[in-house]
This record gives structure tokens, C-alpha cells and sequence, in this order.
């Protein structure tokens, strides 16, 4: 049996792919170079990464709301990440992945998914279910 | 999520694609947030710069802009944050025709929704200031806590899709900061440093803020010594919300919903305080100094100037040359550039050399290209908000009082 993660019901479509993890958090305007698509602020623990079709799992979303539109432009450019899971999202965010139909799931039953989750796992993401399921690894 | 008769009608597109976009949006929002309802909310503000629009946002507003005239007109008053380049400053910026071109369609097809074209980030301060208890539809992070703090009016951070469904809809879900369960002090900070200028106000923004470090935490702040000013609350907000996604303060005796520090706290036990002393706000701008570097750009923005703010600037330009291998820019909104130039402020800043560009942000406008169009890297300025953001710009940001900007424009290194 996979395990499987609960959290609150969440937005966008069922998704599955690779996880890239990190104990930081997440703004499009302040941490990402939306052109090259990779963590571009220094100060990230992500940086120099590339987050294109990954599902990002980061502690909540931080910055200003360019985010509510980014999201949608970069998903336009296939730039993109697959998912986007948190401990705690913004409304930033939710208003972004609501417009962007981009899959966002937070605040999971068993505390931050970036303790929970690991980077290379593979992760199936049922939003309206509430359900995080780590395909490589057993309950 | 309970929806009234007409959102249910609006939703089954009995006002049009518009609409029904507008309120599927906010149920899919509100249910994220587990919101009851909605709220009627009396303004909305929309951010919505063309760098983050990029070509998909604008074709998505130009769609809206083509529908018919009753079914796309937003409901009420609905005004803008600084838009990405202004129309007659932008070739001075080593901005280019296609960014020009791509700001004049979004703002045609904004104009066709109703909306105001205000262009400002300091709407509390020049257009309609918010009320104790108003409702409200946000962007801009420095403009909601604001609102919510020193107003004590209602908004959670509202992007610039969410703010404009609150202006074709009239109302926005209920959750986060609409709540009284949400405005409650989450911490206790203590200023044991005085605080001499507006980048000090930025600089114990971004201390509290990295200590906060998330949107649901409501950071309380005492030991201040005196009431601080409307540009000192904007600095001190606008880095708060930028460096900790912090939508929401109170300052005993100074904010209208903590008259005392218990009502900060609205009756609960108080937290153990954190204390910020003079070697805090020390450490905050060593992060960010480079003392003797050259120094390519120097800006005062992000907030737009106030008109006070404008005549500093001015004074302490007076007499005086930016170096010539160093720009100056400033920000400004467009009616307080209007009242700028009838009072000779914007002349005087020019004739030393710096620009003076209107209804624009400098973060919001396309700051990665300009960089590379005028060579620019080390950037100095007194907003801490800025710091923040430009880092991830390519920018090596430094933090100094608005004095010591100017002394660096004028030597070309910082001081």
C-alpha cells in the first residue's frame, strides 16, 4: 500500500509527478526567474533549480500577488510547476492556482509536508479528495 | 460555501461569461478557505502590472473587454496599482515599444471593464482612504495592510484576478481578514531602538516580518515613543507584508482595534514579547551593505512617494549633481506627480539629474529588463521592501536612509 497523505481539500486537477522539496517557501515574483524557469533569489534553498512540471512542496506562500497572475503566464509558457504543495497556503496563491487551474493542496493532517515528503518521490495529487499519495513508498 | 439568489443566477451565466467567471472564481477560492459566504466589499484594487500579466493576462482582459457593455462593467469602484511603465518617462528607462505597446492595450481593455485607471500603491494616502469596519478587495500587500492596520478597515490580500471578480461582483468570500477570529495578535514585539528615518521604519518591517513569516500571523508592536506618521506606517507595512507576507498589525494606542495592548490581543494572554534593539535594525542593514561599492541606480519607490516624501527628495537634491555614471529614479503616483510638478518638486529633482516617473512601481516595471538595458546591478535605496524583492531581480540591493541615497547618487559610490 503507497502512503498516502491527508490534507484539506484543495484546487486544480488530479496531477501525479516528481517532488523537489525544501524548507522555504514560495513567491513567482520574488524567487523564481520565470523565463529560464528555475529558483533565481540566492537566498533559496532551491536556487539554481528547475521547477518546470515539478510538484514543489515548500512550508507556505510568501511575497507580493504578482503571483495570481503569474501562475497562469507561466503555465501559458509551459514553464510551470506540475503542483504546488504547502504546510499553510496565502490567498495569493489560492487565487493564482484557482485561476491558473494549477493543482495546490496545504494544511495536511500529519503537519508540514516538507517533513513528509521527499525530494525524487513520485506523488499522485487527488485535490477534491484531499488526498497526497507518495507512490514510492509503502504505508 | 452559501451563495445569495443572484450570485447562484450569476453563476448559472444569467449576466454573462463575465460574471459567471467572476463568481466561479470566488467559490473556488472561498471553499479553498472554507468560507460561509460572501461579504459586500465597497472598493476593489486591482494589481495588475503587464510584466505580470505578461501576453496571456492582457488577451484574458482584452476577452473580458469584448464582451457586451452591461455584462463586463465592474459594479464598484474599482481603481489600479501602479501599472509597468509610464507613457512619458519610459524611453529615459531604457524601457521598449513592445513593453509600451502591451501597456496601452491592457489599460484600453481595463478602461472597457470601468475600471479606474489610478496607477497607485498609496490609494489610502491620495484616493479614498479606507474606514474602520469597511470591507474591502485589495492588491497590493503595502495597500491591504494598510487598510486593515492603520484603517482598520477588512481585506485579505486580493490578486489581481480575485480583486477584479470583487469589482464585477460587488462582494468577495468571507474568510481571513474579513473575520474577527483572524484579527487577533499572534505576537508580541517590543521596539527597544529609535527609529530616526523611513528606512529605519522598513528595517523593523522586515525584522518583524522574517520573525512572522506567514499571512495568518498578526504581529502586535509596542514600546514605540512616539506615533509614527502615515509614510513611516507605509514603510514599516509595506516591508512587513513583504518580508513576511503579514497582512494584518495593531499598535496599542495608535491602530483603531487596540486602543489597549489587551484589546490587541482581544482579551487573551498577552505572548512573551520579542525585543528589537538598535543592534537588530544594525544587523538588518549589514545584510544588505557594500559600503564603497559603485553605485549604478539609486530609487526612492515601492511604496510610491508621498508628497512629502517628494519635497525631501527634492530638498536634498538641491544644489547638487547625480554623478553621472549613477541613475536616480523616482516613483510616484500620477496625482502626486501632477502636484509635484505644479510645485516645481519634479524640476528640482530633474535638474539634478534624476527622473521622476509616474503611476509606475519600481518592482513593477519589468526591473529585470531595465537592468540589463542600463547596465545596472548595484542598486541603493531606503525601502526595505525593495531589498527584498530585487534580490531575486538580479539586483545587489543595499539599505540607507534617503539622505545617504542622495549623498551616494551625488558620489557614485555608497557611503
Amino acid at each position: 500500500m503507497p502512503l498516502v497523505l491527508k490534507c484539506h481539500p484543495g484546487l486544480g486537477p488530479v496531477v501525479t509527478g516528481t517532488a523537489l522539496v525544501a524548507r522555504d517557501n514560495f513567491s513567482a515574483r520574488y524567487d523564481l526567474d520565470r523565463k529560464a524557469g528555475t529558483f533565481s533569489r540566492a537566498a533559496h534553498k532551491l536556487y539554481g533549480q528547475s521547477y518546470v512540471d515539478k510538484i514543489i512542496v515548500l512550508v507556505t506562500a510568501k511575497g507580493g500577488v504578482a503571483t495570481a497572475w503569474m501562475l497562469r503566464e507561466m503555465a501559458a509558457r509551459g514553464v510551470a510547476p506540475k503542483a504546488i504543495v504547502l504546510d499553510r497556503s496565502n490567498t495569493i496563491l489560492a487565487q493564482g492556482a484557482a485561476f491558473a487551474d494549477l493543482t495546490l493542496v496545504d494544511r495536511f493532517e500529519a503537519g508540514d509536508p516538507t517533513g513528509l515528503i521527499r525530494t525524487g518521490d513520485e506523488v499522485r495529487i487527488e485535490p477534491s479528495k484531499g488526498l497526497v499519495t507518495i507512490l514510492n513508498r509503502d504505508a | 460555501m452559501h451563495l445569495t439568489e443572484e450570485e447562484r443566477a450569476l453563476l448559472a451565466g444569467e449576466q454573462g461569461a463575465v460574471r459567471q467567471w467572476a463568481v466561479r472564481h470566488q467559490v473556488a477560492v472561498g471553499e479553498f478557505f472554507d468560507a460561509p459566504d460572501t461579504v459586500p466589499v465597497s472598493q476593489a484594487h486591482v494589481m495588475a502590472d503587464t510584466e505580470s500579466l505578461g501576453g496571456v493576462g492582457v488577451e484574458w482582459l482584452e476577452s473580458l473587454a469584448a464582451m457586451p457593455e452591461a455584462e463586463r462593467r465592474v459594479r464598484i469602484p474599482t481603481i489600479t496599482d501602479p501599472r509597468g511603465l509610464d507613457m512619458q518617462s519610459y524611453k529615459r528607462l531604457g524601457q521598449t515599444e513592445a513593453m509600451a505597446e502591451i501597456e496601452a492595450r491592457a489599460t484600453r481593455a481595463f478602461e472597457a471593464l470601468g475600471v479606474l485607471m489610478t496607477n497607485t500603491c498609496i490609494n489610502y494616502q491620495t484616493i479614498l482612504p479606507p474606514v474602520h469596519g469597511e470591507h474591502l478587495a485589495m492588491g497590493d500587500t503595502g495597500v491591504a495592510i494598510y487598510s486593515n492596520s492603520v484603517m482598520g478597515a477588512r481585506t485579505n490580500f486580493e490578486g489581481g484576478p480575485s480583486a477584479l471578480a470583487a469589482g464585477l461582483t460587488g462582494r468577495t468570500p468571507r474568510y481571513g481578514y474579513h473575520l474577527d477570529a483572524h484579527r487577533v495578535g499572534t505576537g508580541h514585539f517590543v521596539v527597544e531602538a529609535e527609529l530616526r528615518d523611513l528606512a529605519d521604519w522598513g528595517a523593523l518591517g522586515g525584522i518583524v516580518g522574517r520573525a512572522a513569516n506567514n499571512y495568518w500571523q498578526v504581529p502586535v508592536i509596542t514600546g514605540l515613543t512616539r506615533v509614527p506618521g502615515s509614510d513611516e506606517l507605509k514603510h514599516f507595512g509595506a516591508a512587513l507584508a513583504s518580508f513576511g507576507s503579514v497582512a494584518l498589525f495593531h499598535v496599542p494606542g495608535v491602530t483603531p482595534e487596540a486602543p489597549a495592548l489587551s484589546d490587541a490581543f482581544q482579551g487573551r494572554a498577552v505572548p512573551p514579547a520579542a525585543r528589537i534593539g538598535a543592534n537588530d535594525l544594525a544587523a538588518f542593514y549589514a545584510t544588505y551593505a557594500a559600503p564603497g561599492d559603485k553605485v549604478d541606480v539609486v530609487v526612492f519607490a515601492a511604496p510610491q512617494l508621498s508628497l512629502i516624501e517628494m519635497q525631501s527628495v527634492a530638498g536634498l537634491l538641491d544644489g547638487r549633481r547625480v554623478h553621472e555614471s549613477t541613475s536616480l529614479v523616482v516613483t510616484t503616483s500620477p496625482e502626486i506627480k501632477f502636484a509635484a510638478d505644479r510645485m516645481g518638486l519634479t524640476r528640482r529633482i530633474e535638474d539634478a539629474g534624476g527622473v521622476v516617473a509616474a503611476g509606475v512601481c519600481f518592482y513593477q516595471m519589468y526591473a529585470r529588463e531595465m537592468a540589463e538595458a542600463n547596465g545596472w546591478q548595484r542598486l541603493l535605496t531606503n525601502s526595505a521592501k525593495l531589498v527584498n524583492i530585487l534580490g531575486g531581480y538580479g539586483y545587489k540591493p543595499t539599505l540607507a536612509s534617503m539622505e545617504r541615497c542622495i549623498d551616494s547618487a551625488v558620489a557614485g559610490r555608497v557611503l
